[in-house]
């Protein structure tokens, strides 16, 4: 009995399946995604945090700070610097970086993270979907 | 059996810890009177040509081997590895997951860890990993691969001989891992070195001589089923008169020698005799039996693949010869894995015969019609079926009947329905062992697969513990006192099994009870069934047995 | 006593050791991150290939599925399709439940033998449970991590990320997957360890998988939900390989290095061990082929033909014996006197072992 041809068509399958990535970007390297700041952020000039701090962990910082808020009811935080912010999303955050498809949206969906932030804070960014 | 405990003493004793202090590689064989058999007589290794032939003794230090006996042994290895898919796979993937491991009876039975079939297959795949593969070569031990030693050949030997290749194990691995088929090949490498037992060397090269694995001359075999013939005729007043190598026959029928030669397997060889007669009387059946073709089974399969096609040879060799319709094959487990599984493939196309159909319903065989060969069970639940025999169950009313599934039909064929059809028709009182113990997951009756012999007894009763501590459940919960199989090495080594743990069961071949509820024109009123036994109730009206 | 898992566990140390120190002290992020991952891709594609290759060229002599049920006999007896199957589409649902569904293994009994002198047999799917929890988990969290292996990330790789993580806690949100793999490595290396049988049979080889997945399941868990890395940077790295414009960003962690070295590695060891059995399955002789042995003949590519004793050979021995109880014999013996020796010699080639029972 000869099944090398069942045989050849599954491995045939199999590495079409296993190099899906290699050919379904057919070689182009897409361009690594910059947020964009918007010129109400540059003005700012700083975030409540450093600007690496803020890379990794921004999710866990607005976790603490709903936590924070809803939990304990406490709306005020204090930064190194002494400087006092407002715990929230919209408010905050969103007052400079007003730009959420250029901010937020470019790196989530490059790394095909979906936030569920937005589901409820939706008045601001003041954009329309 | 002098030097086996008691069965108690002995079942307590049975102990699964695997021990302690080293792992099984450096746990060196250790070879136990009573587990294992004789070393082959070279004189039946010769006459088929076997090579190296020669007396060894197993408890000796030295086996007398060739000295380029590693050499014989990689280059059958390697070779084997190409001509059969199944090795090569099975070396290959296994993940050790251990779902096997309690799965076979003679780990059960006898606590030995190197009998979990996972450990019996890296007894070969250690050296496979160090002949055959790379990372085995590099990591040697540290990734299980050792090189072949007298002590690994010896541990070979006293475990592939352990095992009846059942194929329980098969049926519960993930990957369908098969330790028949290692322990197949296994066995074939072994006998380039000339280590069979001679519990299988010697029926073969008498099953090569004179056809049947007893080495029954010709005109002896005619005398022992003339034998039956008058006992037939003593119990039940008719004659009968069988064919023996009847050319132009409609259908030659082949079972194995046991059944003409040890009891309680003659009893269904006169089964078979009483059912061909009333076939013939009433139906005009015409049946030849053959001296040439005496024996069903084949104890070439488990000496070799090409022992085993030169013994099965014989049935399509006379078959052509009597130039009969199809072949009928008795009640046997092994035969039936070689001729469901290999014989077609081996010694076919076998377009010398018709594609079979029985000539009394008109029932065309399917599933058997490259193969062209019928099992005796089918055709007789065939003729069940469609209403042609005369049956009188009552007539086993004394008998409390189970029913052994045999490895072979059952996980190399799947006759499970069949033989309860016939076994319903023909007794009134029927139970099934449970569940676990029967059809695809029944227990061997630890002697297959030429493990029968004398001096492996305690091997022997301790591989069939499983199936016998099932039957003794039936016993005991519904009085069975009859356990019905269909496979003559079941026949010859139940009866051994059934008085070491449950005494009070006899054992039969299912077409003693068909013969014992048959009931045929000219008889007398056969006041006793085929053992000669007086049938409660039809002789003195006195001794009325209430059974059930 | 037992060396065999802590060789195991400790070359999956000295691996993780190698990574870190590899790409944080040596600075040898291009060979972490790029050289090796190619390498590693080639082998197990080469590997892979040359493994299931080598199986396809071995022959298939004989047709030896395991039947597990009832066969096809008679139209008024319900056959086993699936466990038994006699067509291909039987054979295609069989190998489907055995690879998808793990069939075999659903059928796992335990014995006990008890002092009351009964040996029980129950169904025991814990094996069957781990197993299925670890290859499905396993295979959820390659098909998620396909996100870094492709722009723009397609629809149905979101959905299944809404399915997996659709208890909705934590943030990042957990993904079951990866928290079920992790567990199932720790069920199946505990049940290796603690029933003594298994340990027994448990080699080396058994142990490096598990530590190695398990190592590969605890730097993604950490890397996702304690110490945070650079998204971003990892999957430019990533497509930069899948498109062949490697580029080795700043500031990845040494963490990332060592989660995608034990990949590399894995991939590179794969088609070397037991882990083939994701290639083997398909191709077990015992399960991938009908069961109709007796309807459709089975061709032996290397059938050979082979000595028989012919019943011309058995005649000429046992002739005058048949001759005297009456069995039809081909060729009667002609009335010569040379007879008596010809059978006089006949007799000297038969073997007293012939005699044996």
């Amino acid at each position: 009995m000869n099944d090398k041809g069942k045989i050849i068509t599954g491995l045939v399958i199999f590495f079409i399946i296993f190099t899906f990535p290699f050919w379904y970007n057919r070689g182009k390297a897409a361009s690594v995604p910059e947020p964009v700041l918007s010129p109400t952020a540059k003005k700012a000039g700083e975030c409540v945090r450093s600007k690496d701090y803020m890379k990794a962990e921004h999710m866990q910082l607005l976790d603490d700070w709903r936590d924070t808020v809803v939990r304990d009811g406490q709306r005020m935080v204090t930064n190194k610097h002494g400087k006092e912010f407002e715990m929230s999303l919209s408010n905050t955050c969103m007052n400079c970086h007003d730009n959420k498809a250029e901010f937020c949206d470019r790196c989530h969906n490059y790394a095909s993270v979906r936030p569920y932030c937005w589901d409820c804070h939706i008045d601001n960014p003041k954009e329309i979907k | 059996m002098s030097d086996l405990s008691k069965s108690d003493e002995y079942y307590s004793a049975i102990d699964h810890k695997p021990p302690k202090p080293t792992g099984w590689m450096d746990t060196p064989v250790n070879l136990r009177k009573g587990i294992y058999c004789h070393s082959a007589n070279p004189k039946s290794l010769d006459y088929v040509g076997m090579p190296n032939a020669r007396k060894f003794d197993p408890t000796a230090e030295d086996w007398l081997l060739p000295d380029n006996w590693q050499e014989i042994i990689h280059k059958g290895f390697k070779e084997r590895l190409d001509k059969f898919r199944s090795l090569k796979v099975f070396m290959d993937i296994c993940v050790r997951c251990g779902a096997c491991a309690d799965k076979c009876h003679y780990y059960i039975g006898t606590g030995d860890p190197k009998n979990m079939p996972v450990l019996r297959a890296e007894l070969l795949r250690s050296v496979y990993r160090n002949d055959f593969t790379k990372l085995g070569k590099i990591l040697g031990k540290v990734n299980g691969a050792r090189p072949m030693t007298l002590d690994v050949l010896k541990e070979w030997w006293y475990y592939l001989f352990q095992c009846s290749q059942c194929r329980r194990c098969s049926v519960f691995c993930p990957y369908g891992i098969d330790t028949a088929e290692i322990t197949l090949l296994g066995r074939e490498l072994l006998n380039l070195l000339g280590l069979n037992i001679d519990w299988i060397a010697t029926p073969v090269a008498n099953c090569y001589r004179t056809g049947n694995h007893l080495g029954i001359q010709p005109h002896a075999f005619k005398d022992m089923l003339d034998f039956f013939v008058e006992d037939i005729e003593e119990m039940s007043s008719l004659q009968l008169e069988p064919q023996f190598n009847k050319k132009g026959a409609d259908i030659l029928f082949i079972t194995p020698s046991g059944d003409v030669f040890a009891d309680p397997g003659t009893y269904s060889c006169m089964g078979y005799l009483m059912l061909f007669h009333y076939l013939k009387e009433k139906y005009g059946l015409d049946v030849t039996w053959s001296t040439y073709g005496s024996e069903g089974g084949n104890f070439g399969f488990f000496t070799s693949h090409e022992m085993m096609k030169r013994l099965n040879s014989k049935m399509y060799m006379e078959a052509k010869r009597l130039g009969v319709k199809w072949i009928l094959g008795g009640e046997c487990g092994h035969m039936w894995r070689v001729i469901h599984q290999y014989m077609d493939t081996m010694n076919g196309p076998a377009d010398f015969l018709e594609e079979p159909v029985n000539p009394i319903t008109g029932t065309k065989f399917e599933n058997a019609k490259s193969t062209k060969m019928v099992h005796i069970i089918e055709f007789t639940a065939d003729l069940i079926k469609h209403g042609k025999l005369d049956l009188d169950p009552s007539r086993n009313d004394h008998l409390s009947v189970t029913f052994h599934d045999s490895c072979n039909p059952s996980r190399g064929m799947g006759m499970f329905e069949e033989p309860r059809y016939v076994i319903k028709n023909v007794c009134n009182n029927f139970y099934d062992m449970p569940a676990n113990t029967i059809r695809e997951q029944t227990f061997c009756c630890g002697s297959g697969a030429g493990l029968n012999a004398g001096e492996d007894m305690e091997l022997r009763m301790a591989g069939g513990l499983p199936r016998a501590n099932a039957v003794k459940h039936v016993h005991e919960k519904h009085g069975v006192n009859m356990l019905a199989n269909i496979c003559a090495v079941d026949r010859a080594a139940l009866p051994d099994l059934m008085n070491y743990w449950v005494p009070g069961v006899d054992v039969t071949g299912v077409h003693e009870l068909v013969a014992n509820a048959l009931v045929i024109p000219g008889q007398n009123s056969r006041p006793t069934d085929m053992r000669g036994e007086d049938i409660p109730g039809l002789e003195l009206e006195e001794e009325e047995d209430t059974d059930e | 006593m037992n060396d065999k898992y802590m060789y195991s566990l400790i070359a999956v140390f000295l691996l993780a050791l190698l990574a870190y120190l590899g790409v944080e002290a040596a600075g040898m992020d291009v060979i972490f991150g790029v050289v090796l991952p190619y390498v590693a891709v080639l082998l197990f594609i080469g590997g892979f290939v040359w493994r299931v290759m080598g199986w396809a060229s071995s022959a298939v002599p004989f047709r030896i599925p395991t039947t597990c049920g009832q066969q096809k006999s008679f139209d008024w007896i319900e056959p086993a399709r699936v466990d038994n199957p006699s067509t291909t589409w039987g054979v295609v649902v069989r190998m489907f439940l055995e690879i998808v569904t793990f069939r075999s293994l659903f059928r796992n009994t335990r014995m006990k033998v008890k002092s009351d002198g009964r040996i029980t047999y129950s169904l025991e799917l814990f094996l069957w449970l781990g197993a299925l929890a670890f290859h499905y988990a396993f295979l959820t969290t390659l098909v998620r991590h396909f996100r870094f292996f492709l722009e723009p990330v397609p629809i149905c790789l979101q959905w299944l990320e809404n399915l997996d993580s659709f208890m909705q806690f934590g943030l990042p949100v957990v993904y079951m997957s990866g928290v079920v793999l992790l567990a199932a490595v720790v069920y199946l290396l505990l049940r290796r360890l603690l029933i003594v049988q298994v340990r027994y049979i448990s080699l080396a080889s058994d142990f490096f998988p598990l530590f190695l997945i398990g190592g590969i399941a605890f730097t993604g868990i950490l890397m996702r939900y304690l110490s945070k890395v650079d998204i971003v940077g990892i999957k430019s790295l990533t497509m930069g390989l899948v498109t062949f414009h490697p580029v080795v960003p700043e500031g990845i962690s040494g963490l990332f290095y060592v989660h995608l070295f034990f990949v590399t590695v894995l991939l590179a060891y794969f088609p070397f061990s037991k882990l083939m059995h994701l290639g083997g399955v398909f191709l077990s002789p015992t399960r991938n082929l009908p069961t109709d042995t007796r309807a459709r003949r089975h061709i032996n590519p290397w059938n050979y033909p082979v000595h028989v004793h012919t019943y011309e050979e058995y005649e000429d021995e046992f002739r005058e014996k048949m001759i005297d109880v009456g069995l039809p014999v081909d060729k009667m013996p002609e009335p010569e006197p040379e007879e008596e020796a010809a059978s006089a010699a006949a007799e000297a080639e038969t073997p007293e072992a012939g005699e044996k029972e």
